[in-house]
């Protein structure tokens, strides 16, 4: 028993001959930012799909709120409460930003076997939709033309709304500032910002300015292994990783 | 907004097309043309069975025929057991025939519905090429297996002497006849509508869109499909029952793979994921059957030219042609 949102118990994954995940365990608490840093290739986005469910550890166990959850698939996942982005934006083409998030409104609500209720003009998806929607900052004007004609920085915005709109538990962020602009970095750490204490984050991000505003503790992880995990100021102060990854 | 205006005009037109020429060619006394414009009207209804699976849910289903063709047996099984005066079933519960088209219709959709929520729970593990080739093979199976029956005809098929009733109507008057199909082919238009519109139907254009995407909001895939793919054959089934009606011959030839892909055929033909367009896809393949192939047996060969035209340049099919790309949701 402990009290942490998240456990993750002794993860291992490989890929052929390649140790992507290597013996990982870290706790995410309730109302914490965990942050992963580490080279590109380290295994972050490896180790957030094995969270998300997406992939299956070799072995190892994921624990939410101590229900084992290794054996779940991503959606019995979801509705437990664990909502994720992608590093490479996923959202549906020719759906408007309102439709993609009031898809996650509909799935909290349970009720995506309604065949014969107009969706567009349900108020009960729309408002949420577009709360959440303008939490992440989005301009209503933009709300209702299709994602596939949006900027990247809305993109990545869209995709916070939806993760916004399932009212996780715990969100996992994978890079989402990638790709940004420095304006559009600034206001998505303040979003981010304003979330905590709302759900606890696990997030992989490369910007530093935004991993040292955001972050509670960070994890370091190199070739699969976490190499290193405390707050911002014991990483900082780390040759280890001052060596592996933050000297250069 | 005007791009939304035309395709609302645009689909009025096709849905007044069908029964003005109907009442045309009864006016000029002209029965065959009558049935003509029925059998239209039937084989869109079958065309926007598909769509609902194809168009808004993605799943290319090359097996369709094999619940157009279901559905043909069914009404003509009870017609014929009528006619017999036999039971269809006698275990567990004794069923009669019956020569009454609402039967036939419900009978058809209970049993495509049986038949697509077996072979969907299995093609839809798979996907892309895969569940192509798996809807078709099951397809073949039941065209198999209808030419092993011997009781109702094997590949000789079923012949019904006399269509079978409707309530308060002389459904063997040829115009009747085509009120009926054309009712219902209005009927399943309007259920699609409601249906992509609902959270379900959300659903399922996200599940054809980006399957990952809806996983991570905690929606499976995999149900909703499955639930689209039944409605899909049961509606698909009713244009079936209705083209029993219609030649009063029902065959194993109606469950071949021809038959699936002339199903395709008319929902590519009008445009994927189009309400309207299975009427327009169905009404060029009877055009050129009718003109062309009154000429020559090569019509196939213009069809395939025509459909090439259209794929090549006109990617939403003839409704993407004449009123843009599909408006999104
Ligand atoms: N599906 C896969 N099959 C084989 N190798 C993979 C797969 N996914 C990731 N990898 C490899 O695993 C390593 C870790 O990748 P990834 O988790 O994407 O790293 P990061 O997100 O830290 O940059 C990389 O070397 C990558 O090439
Ligand atoms: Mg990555």
């Amino acid at each position: 028993m402990s009290d942490a949102l998240l456990s993750l118990r002794g993860l291992n994954k490989t890929f052929g001959a390649l140790k992507a995940t290597d013996d990982v365990s870290l706790d995410v608490a309730s109302d914490e930012i965990h942050v992963i840093i580490g080279p590109n290739g380290a295994g972050k986005s490896t180790l957030i799909a094995q969270v998300a469910g997406a992939l299956k550890p070799d072995s190892g166990s994921v624990l939410l709120s101590d229900e084992d959850v290794t054996r779940l698939g991503v959606p019995a996942r979801a509705r437990r409460g664990l909502a994720r982005t992608f590093q490479v934006s996923s959202l549906i083409a020719n759906f408007s930003a309102l439709a993609n998030v009031s898809l996650a409104v509909q799935s909290h609500q349970g009720s995506s076997f309604r065949l014969w209720r107009s969706a567009s003009r349900d108020s009960r998806l729309r408002e949420p939709a577009q709360e959440a929607l303008s939490r992440v900052g989005m301009a209503a004007t933009r709300c209702d033309i299709p994602v596939d004609e949006l900027s990247h920085g809305e993109r990545r915005q869209v995709e916070l709304a939806v993760a916004l709109a399932l009212q996780p538990r715990l969100m996992l962020l994978d890079e989402p500032m990638a790709g940004l602009g420095g304006q559009d970095c600034i206001n998505m750490t303040a979003v981010l910002k304003r979330l905590r204490g709302e759900c606890a984050i696990l997030l992989v991000e490369h910007d530093m300015d935004a991993v040292f505003a955001l972050a509670d503790r960070i994890s370091v992880l190199v070739y699969g292994r976490v190499i290193a995990s405390g707050t911002p100021q014991e990483i900082r102060a780390s040759r280890e990783v001052q060596e592996a990854y933050l000297g250069n | 907004m005007a791009k939304h205006r035309a395709e609302l005009l645009v689909n009025l037109v096709i849905a007044l097309a069908l029964p003005a020429a109907a009442l045309t060619a009864w006016a000029l006394g002209e029965s065959f043309y009558v049935s003509l414009v029925s059998r239209v009207a039937i084989l869109a209804l079958a065309g926007v069975g598909l769509n609902l699976a194809l168009g808004y849910g993605g799943m290319v289903s090359f097996g369709h025929a094999a619940f157009f063709g279901l559905g043909a047996y069914a009404a003509g099984i009870f017609a014929f057991h009528a006619f017999d005066g036999t039971p269809v079933i006698s275990w567990p519960i004794q069923i009669m025939g019956a020569a009454s088209m609402p039967v036939g219709w419900l009978a058809a959709i209970v049993v495509a519905g049986l038949a697509a929520l077996a072979i969907g729970a299995i093609s839809l593990r798979t996907s892309g090429v895969y569940f192509i080739m798996i809807t078709l093979a099951f397809a073949q199976m039941l065209y198999y297996l209808a030419v092993s029956i011997p009781t109702y005809g094997g590949a000789d098929g079923l012949i019904l002497y006399l269509r079978s009733g409707f309530p308060g109507l002389d459904s063997s008057d040829d115009l009747t006849f085509f009120a009926l199909c054309y009712a219902l082919l209005m009927l399943a238009i309007f259920i699609t509508w409601r249906i992509a519109g609902s959270r379900f139907g959300m659903a399922l254009r996200g599940a054809s869109r980006n399957e990952e995407r809806l996983a991570a909001v905690g929606i499976s895939p995999y149900p909703i499909k499955l639930v689209a793919f039944c409605i899909s054959a049961m509606i698909t089934a009713v244009a079936g029952a209705l083209f029993a009606e219609l030649v009063g011959f029902v065959s194993p030839t109606l469950m071949a793979w021809k038959m699936s892909g002339e199903i395709l055929i008319f929902v590519i033909l009008g445009g994927v994921g189009r309400l309207y367009a299975p009427i327009i896809g169905a009404a060029i393949f009877i055009l050129l059957e009718t003109l062309i192939g009154g000429i020559t047996d090569r019509w196939q060969f213009v069809l395939g030219l025509v459909l090439l035209g259209v794929v090549l340049f006109a990617r939403g099919g003839v409704m993407g042609a004449l009123t843009g790309r599909a408006r999104h949701v």
